[in-house]
């Protein structure tokens, strides 16, 4: 399976997300400059986080007019997996692949640190190495991950399924003490309806090794791939 | 009321302006004296500092790189090294906390990739006043959130620090930034410009107004008319700085560049006298050529202008059009603003006219050096004298406990550092706050590289002489207590004026024991910075503060230690010689009000065989978690192994000798507390005969409660839950 990593100038977590896919799934990758205007032979394409064009204007705001975003809307619109992380959700809600908008964090700080999150589904090629509402932990990393979306966007993202993960206590709770930056229902993570591009604020690729505290990240990676094998058969 | 005059208003003394007249043989212009100004200032010249930096070590066969360039290289094996330096930004964080801060990380991160290494790790050690106060908790929460912005924008995790509070910082805070970077041995980059003819080419930001004279400003006290000086501090574009990070590494990686030299103190003046010195040439610039943010600038503004995020780049041969195209992919600008001379002049062209020419080694090999006159200050002999054993031993130690881990420098610094990404790059292996140093993996190999910053600036005031010794071991003990040997030093050293005969006697002694230790550990200085002129508005030195960076080799990454108690019934082993010393003491401060009294006795070559032995023990495999003694003393670090664990201890005295309360709260040093599997308990003593380190049982880990005891009395006895709400919550509380 062969993952391409867009690469704007300001991405930060570029080379984390290509170490996890080359060195833990062991599956092809490349990076895939901004000003590239193919994403052709990719399976899956990842979308990392960092502070794409210094974060100006609004996060993710001016990177949604790189010449590769065409690229990736048509990739996510045939099918193709799409998964952005952090910065690269931000990306994915200001080009309209996901629904809602991201604030800045109610604290008026950035957040770093281990967060629990409940898996608000398995029936999804990012999730289906989990199972329905198992707790698991990740770390998160932003100052602008206050999810926002109208009541009637929320009830549909309720209604489809394309609620991929809550901020939740460690006994499964989605109270506002375990909101770490004030999101609408706790949402951490998203898919569109089609159910093949996810955007989530925390950092799957650095929970993918037990040496660095954690390895519940690597599944999200493991589910696209095993839905990727499956796909092929 | 006398007029000031004009090298006076830049800086320099009327002895010195006679200097610049002699080598001149003439009256220099305007932008000649502000040429001379910030080069000949203390924060540039190191002109009271460098008699006495001689002191220090220098040499051994890790280092590859010394003092002399932007930062310190050792070797870590496998043809790598880490390059490192700490740098201050004292006195623009003072007058605008938020840009203050984020400068100095910019500026030291441009330090480590001028080298041609990989910024790996971010850390800072910060002083302020105290929280009750509204100007500091604003420029605690603006230092935080600069560092935070800047550095998380970078994409350089920030790993580790430290954060003091006491009234001597009040007015004038310090914030020192470190980074470490990690570079292959043969891609190290210097700064040197040798080819006559080559050119220089400047990249990154435009230059503007901001920042001129910000040197100078460094190098004077802080005063009512500080306030003014804002126009003095930079402002930073951390977005510009990572754009100029991926190029450079990106021409160094394709082996383009001949010298590379960043744009920081002292601006463009700075950086081209430097590189040009280094190859003994001259040089030639025309300020016009400099891509300008604001029209109608002077050559002088320009020449001393400190806009951040700027490199000087002269290209190998043949290698300008490639390096065009690097920098305009990451869509930056390279302009070519002069040439290297085989004159050995300095010359600024502005278009066809000659706005300044000064030779090149007036301005970096000239600068006067003073030998200060010493005197030890009159408190020093108070402290010697005070009887401390008329300090009353109160009991109370549960009070004392709660008291002492709700301090803001005691507290838990999880509000700080939750706010600097402390992961990304995913090599973090020990996070902030989990162990007496971070640990970061070096991917690709099963090494770690461990880093820490540590200064205890009480005890550098009431001895500076051990306090500097202290200083260095301290950085050594946390290294080790995650299993890792220390390497080398890097320093900041923070003091007052060096005109006060007690500020140089303070920075002389300081300077002597850090040297001793350093000799005795074997770890060199190999880079370092100075800030003087750290006083408060009355004219009161801070404490003298000489930050200690230290950078640490695991061979195996997977044997790190952290300080977290993790199995119910593991045996409780104190490290080192049994101490009850209260001389120094946050206790005596806290309980009693005084700070003052002979500090615990502190030999490096002890110091060095608890390493020893920390080492062999990490080695083996023995411990399950390791803590070093520090400020709060025994009780506050079995306190912190009890909530970083989430489990209790029962510990019993009864074996050691002592005043109570220096067995439970002073701060003695080189000691650590290990627990460890009982059936490893034989090895332990065995190891710790072989290497001549006392151990003794202490207790065991288990409950939920935190229980010392001596002799059958009960000395604390106290719930897990409540001492880890008072750490965890002092600065939450404080700042909300």
């Amino acid at each position: 399976m062969r993952f391409g990593i867009i690469v704007f100038p300001g991405s930060n977590c570029d080379a984390d997300c290509y170490h996890v896919v080359d060195k833990v799934l062991e599956q092809p990758v490349e990076y895939i400059w901004h000003k590239g205007n193919s994403v052709k032979g990719f399976d899956a394409l990842i979308i990392p986080g960092g502070f794409s064009y210094g974060d100006y204007l609004r996060t993710g705001a001016i990177a949604r007019f790189s010449p590769i975003m065409q690229e990736v809307m048509e990739f996510a619109d045939k099918g193709g997996l799409v998964i952005g992380i952090c910065n690269g959700f931000q990306i994915l809600l200001e080009s309209g692949l996901l629904p809602g908008a991201m604030l800045r964090n109610d604290s008026l700080q950035f957040r770093c640190g281990p967060v629990n999150l409940k898996v608000r589904t398995d029936n999804s090629a990012f999730t289906r190495c989990f199972t329905r509402n198992e707790i698991i932990k990740l770390p998160i990393a932003h100052g602008e991950g206050n999810y926002y979306c109208d009541d009637a966007t929320l009830s549909d993202l309720i209604e489809f399924d394309q609620i991929a993960f809550t901020y939740c206590d460690k006994d499964g709770e989605e109270n506002p003490e375990a909101n770490p930056n004030g999101s609408k229902a706790n949402i951490a993570g998203i898919m569109n309806r089609e159910r093949n591009v996810l955007g989530m604020m925390p950092h799957p690729e650095r929970f993918a090794e037990e040496l660095l505290g954690g390895q519940d990240g690597v599944r999200v990676f493991a589910s696209m791939l095993q839905s990727f094998k499956e796909g092929c058969r | 009321m006398t007029t000031r005059k004009p090298w006076q208003e830049m800086g320099l003394t009327d002895q010195e302006y006679d200097q610049v007249l002699a080598i001149m043989g003439r009256e220099p212009n305007q932008v000649e004296l502000g040429m001379f100004a910030v080069m000949w200032s203390e924060h540039c010249g190191y002109k009271s500092s460098r008699p006495l930096l001689r002191q220090f070590p220098t040499e051994g066969p890790q280092v590859i790189q010394g003092p002399g360039e932007n930062a310190g290289v050792v070797d870590i094996g496998d043809g790598q090294a880490l390059v490192f330096k700490i740098e201050s930004h004292n006195h623009p964080s003072a007058i605008e906390p938020y840009q203050g801060a984020a400068t100095g990380v910019g500026g030291i991160v441009r330090d480590i990739f001028t080298m041609g290494a990989r910024p790996i790790a971010m850390l800072n050690s910060l002083r302020f006043g105290t929280l009750d106060e509204e100007r500091t908790r604003y420029l605690f929460s603006g230092v935080v959130a600069g560092i935070g912005d800047y550095g998380n924008c970078l994409g350089i995790p920030t790993v580790a620090g430290e954060v003091y509070f006491h009234p001597s910082y009040r007015d004038n805070p310090l914030v020192n930034a470190m980074c470490v970077g990690l570079v292959n041995t043969s891609d190290i980059a210097r700064a040197v410009a040798s080819d006559v003819g080559r050119p220089l080419m400047l990249v990154g930001a435009r230059t503007g107004r901001d920042g001129i004279h910000g040197a100078t400003f460094a190098s004077e006290e802080l005063s009512e008319e500080s306030e003014a000086r804002r126009p003095a501090v930079q402002v930073g574009d951390p977005f510009m700085e990572k754009l100029l990070l991926e190029a450079c590494l990106e021409l160094i990686k394709e082996n383009l560049v001949a010298g590379m030299q960043d744009l920081g103190a002292a601006g463009l003046t700075s950086s081209v006298a430097e590189s040009a010195s280094k190859g003994g040439r001259g040089v030639e610039i025309d300020v016009l050529k400099v891509p300008r943010r604001e029209a109608g600038m002077t050559p002088y503004e320009v020449m001393l202008s400190e806009s951040q995020e700027r490199m000087l780049v002269v290209p190998r041969e043949g290698a300008i059009n490639r390096i065009q195209e690097i920098f305009g992919k990451w869509g930056l600008d390279a302009t070519i603003i002069g040439h290297i001379t085989d004159d050995g002049l300095f010359r600024v062209m502005e278009g066809e006219r000659v706005a300044g020419e000064v030779p090149v080694k007036a301005l970096t090999e000239m600068c006067p050096v003073y030998h200060r006159e010493s005197r030890e200050p009159e408190y020093i002999a108070e402290v010697r004298n005070y009887d401390l054993s008329r300090v009353p031993d109160t009991g109370d130690y549960n009070g004392i406990l709660q008291s002492l881990l709700g301090l803001h420098s005691l507290a838990s610094k999880e509000w700080v550092y939750r706010q600097y990404d402390h992961q990304v790059m995913t090599n973090t292996v020990l996070v902030p706050g989990n162990a007496d140093a971070a640990v970061l993996r070096v991917k690709g190999t099963s090494k770690g590289v461990t880093v820490t910053v540590d200064c205890n600036s009480r005890f550098c005031y009431l001895d500076p002489y051990k306090g500097g010794m202290m200083a260095v071991c301290e950085g050594a003990r946390n290294l080790a207590c995650t299993g890792a040997r220390p390497l080398a030093i890097t320093n900041c050293l923070n003091f007052g004026n060096p005109e006060k005969p007690e500020v140089y006697w303070q920075m002389d002694q300081a300077i002597k024991g850090m040297a001793e230790a350093a000799r005795v550990l074997n770890t060199p200085v190999v880079s370092g910075n100075v800030s003087l002129y750290n006083e408060t508005r009355g004219g009161e030195a801070v404490l003298p503060t000489p930050v200690i960076g230290m950078v640490g080799l695991l061979p195996d990454v997977s044997q790190r230690v952290d300080m977290a108690f993790k199995v119910e019934g593991d045996v409780l082993v104190l490290l080192g010689e049994n101490r009850d010393d209260i001389g120094g003491s946050e206790y005596l401060a806290l309980v009693h009000g005084i700070e003052t009294g002979v500090l615990p006795d502190i030999d490096p070559a002890q110091e060095s065989r608890l390493i020893d032995l920390l080492l062999a023990l990490n080695e083996g495999g023995w411990l399950h978690s390791c803590h070093d003694i520090s400020e709060g003393g025994l009780a506050v670090c079995l306190a912190e192994s009890c909530i970083k664990g989430d489990m209790g201890a029962s510990v019993d005295l009864t074996g050691l000798s002592g005043r109570l309360d220096g067995l439970l709260f002073g701060e003695g040093p080189s000691r650590a507390v290990a627990s460890t599997n009982p059936a490893n308990l034989e090895m332990v003593r065995k190891l710790a005969a072989e290497k001549g380190v006392p151990a003794a049982v202490i207790g065991r880990v288990g409950g939920k409660r935190l229980k010392l005891e001596h002799a059958d009395r009960v000395l604390i006895d106290q719930d897990l839950y409540e001492l880890a709400a008072t750490w965890q919550g002092a600065i939450r509380c404080a700042m909300s």
